[in-house]
């Protein structure tokens, strides 16, 4: 095992600096939220969508590093105008790919925002009280991963509780 | 991999002021140092010190002239008891692993701060593996060694105890004196351990008053070269190596000693001492006026450990709320101030800082905690220019969390 620097490629870098799509959005459709602060790793994803179920525009905020920051706006740039059926088919493989790589140890960024958007599109037409068939009813790796964050977010803060009242 | 570091170079161009405040991470060492030790790679002492011929001969006194400074800062009875290392981390490793082993028929219990560096940490959890077990003490909000606690868990078994003088991420400076003296209460024959490579410099620290069996220092930790220690080892205790190899003038460390760096170790001392009241005091107020600056200027923000004289002269740890270390700290590095986080991210592990956890900061806390460290040679310039940076840079980041809820 060994320890290097992190090498956050000039696209992050420059997503980082001048993150795009970034910002509440006030006539948002929908907004889903995954991660948890505790973690150091939390987004939210803004999602404006048409009639059509079109991605009319999409936004974020975000508390995490600058994996994060990146991951979470390029996906808002990826899925403008797109289709929700399209939106739903990116994996987070192709968000890596999309900043120009991220160290593995990074992974769980990209993994955490498709986790984020594929939420947000269940929380749509969940809403809307439709269901569509491409939408799978067990829940996909990204949106496990996410879970899985929260979930071990709330063992570690239960952990700290128990050792405060030690 | 290295040509995206390079292109993270290329965006810190132009910078009209850099600050280094990572003085826990790692050290400029100032000219006077590096032209002290610069004579010793090429022009004389670069022998073996235990060889019969001039350049080693040479390197034997300049070992022994630098020693003896460094035995005279520490307070040490002779020169012997200072051991040389090639730093904290291996002087911690060597107190504890030997300490340990010398002792084993004695008993088996070892008594640590919950706060200690991962040097002293890591190698008792290594140690429990070999048959010891290890108890380590609860710190209050500030990260004060709960003396009861203390008291409570040592026993006549307990060979082995390390507390830090000075806690190396908060600053607090620790009541050693008394910690020892509970320990030696219960059992006279235990050995007893601190990591002083934060104290040495920054706060007054002798062994003689102190009375402690084995203490760390450290060179970079002073502005001096890296790759250089010293384990003070009090006459009489006798300890094994940990190492095995050529054994040089250094009893407890094998290998050829690197003369260059043992000067820059000695200089660095020099420089520290020589006026250390004013240099103590220098660095304070540039620690205070940081620490206001800061807490003044930015909301939503805590000081992490003790105020005023119970916090070493040169330690800033804050947590900025709503605001990501790793994040931050990029942010400030592109604007030329250079400081670390406790942040999981940072760490490269799934885990804030244990000493952060450990004096109660949530996780959230822990994950926005800036290190920062002072030294003789920051000027007052150099704090307004940090002070002028970091709102700005905060400012940013929680821009990028914008109306985000924390739960």
């Amino acid at each position: 095992m060994s320890r290097m620097p992190l090498p956050y490629n000039p696209k992050i870098l420059e997503l980082f600096r001048n993150p795009k799509n970034l910002g509440k959005m006030e006539d948002a459709t929908v907004t889903a939220v995954a991660g948890n602060p505790s973690c150091g790793d939390m987004i939210v994803f803004y999602l404006k969508i048409d009639s059509k179920d079109v991605i009319e525009k999409a936004s974020f905020e975000s508390y995490g590093c600058a994996a994060n920051i990146a991951t979470s706006s390029i996906v808002t740039e990826m899925i403008k105008e797109m289709k929700l059926e399209d939106a739903w088919k990116i994996s987070w493989k192709s968000v890596v790919e999309a900043v120009g790589g991220l160290p593995s140890v990074k992974f769980h960024c990209g993994i955490l925002a498709v986790g984020a958007l594929k939420r947000a599109i269940r929380t749509y037409y969940k809403n809307k009280g439709v269901s569509v068939d491409w939408l799978p009813k067990e829940l996909t790796f990204e949106e496990k991963q996410a879970l899985e964050e929260e979930e071990l977010a709330k063992i570690l803060s239960k952990r700290m509780k128990a050792e405060e009242e030690k | 991999m290295i040509e995206d570091i390079r292109q993270l170079l290329k965006a810190h161009e132009g910078l009209k002021r850099e600050v280094y405040l990572d003085i826990e991470n790692s050290s400029m060492v100032p000219n006077e140092i590096v032209d002290a030790m610069l004579p010793y790679f090429n022009q004389s002492a670069y022998g073996n010190p235990t060889l019969t011929h001039k350049p080693g001969w040479e390197a034997f006194e300049t070992i022994m002239e630098s020693s003896q400074k460094i035995a005279t800062f520490l307070g040490c009875k002779t020169l012997e008891e200072v051991n040389l290392t090639p730093g904290e981390t291996e002087a911690n490793n060597l107190a504890l692993m030997a300490a340990a082993f010398s002792m084993k028929d004695k008993g088996k219990k070892i008594v640590i701060s919950e706060i200690e560096p991962l040097s002293v940490l890591h190698v008792v959890d290594l140690l429990q593996k070999s048959g010891f077990t290890t108890v380590k003490v609860p710190v209050d909000g500030e990260g004060f060694t709960n003396l009861e606690k203390l008291a409570d868990v040592a026993d006549r078994g307990t060979i082995l105890a390390s507390v830090s003088t000075v806690n190396h991420e908060i600053g607090t400076i620790e009541p050693v004196k008394e910690a020892l003296e509970i320990v030696k209460d219960k059992n006279s024959e235990a050995i007893f351990h601190t990591d002083a490579s934060d104290a040495y410099g920054k706060i007054p620290f002798n062994v003689k008053g102190l009375d402690v069996d084995l203490a760390t220092i450290s060179s970079r930790k002073i502005s001096g070269p890296r790759g250089i220690g010293a384990l003070y080892v009090k006459e009489g205790v006798t300890l094994e190596r940990i190492l095995e190899g050529q054994i040089g003038t250094q009893k407890l460390w094998p290998g050829v000693e690197n003369t260059p760096l043992i000067v820059g170790f000695a200089k660095a001392s020099e420089l520290i001492f020589h006026d250390f009241e004013e240099n103590v005091s220098h660095m304070r107020r540039l620690r205070d006026r940081l620490i206001d600056g800061i807490v003044g200027n930015v909301s939503d923000v805590k000081l992490n450990g003790p105020e005023g004289d119970k916090r070493a002269p040169d330690n800033v740890n804050i947590s900025f709320l709503r605001c990501e270390g790793e994040a931050l700290t990029i942010e400030l590095s592109l604007n030329g101030v250079y400081v670390s986080s406790g942040s999981a991210c940072t760490r490269r592990l799934l885990q804030p800082s244990h000493v952060l956890v450990a004096i109660g900061r949530k996780f959230i806390e822990a994950h926005g905690s800036i290190l920062m460290k002072v030294t003789r040679s920051h000027t007052k310039e150099d704090i307004d220019y940090v002070l002028d940076v970091i709102p700005k840079a905060v400012k940013r980041i929680r821009g990028i969390v914008g109306s985000m809820e924390m739960k």
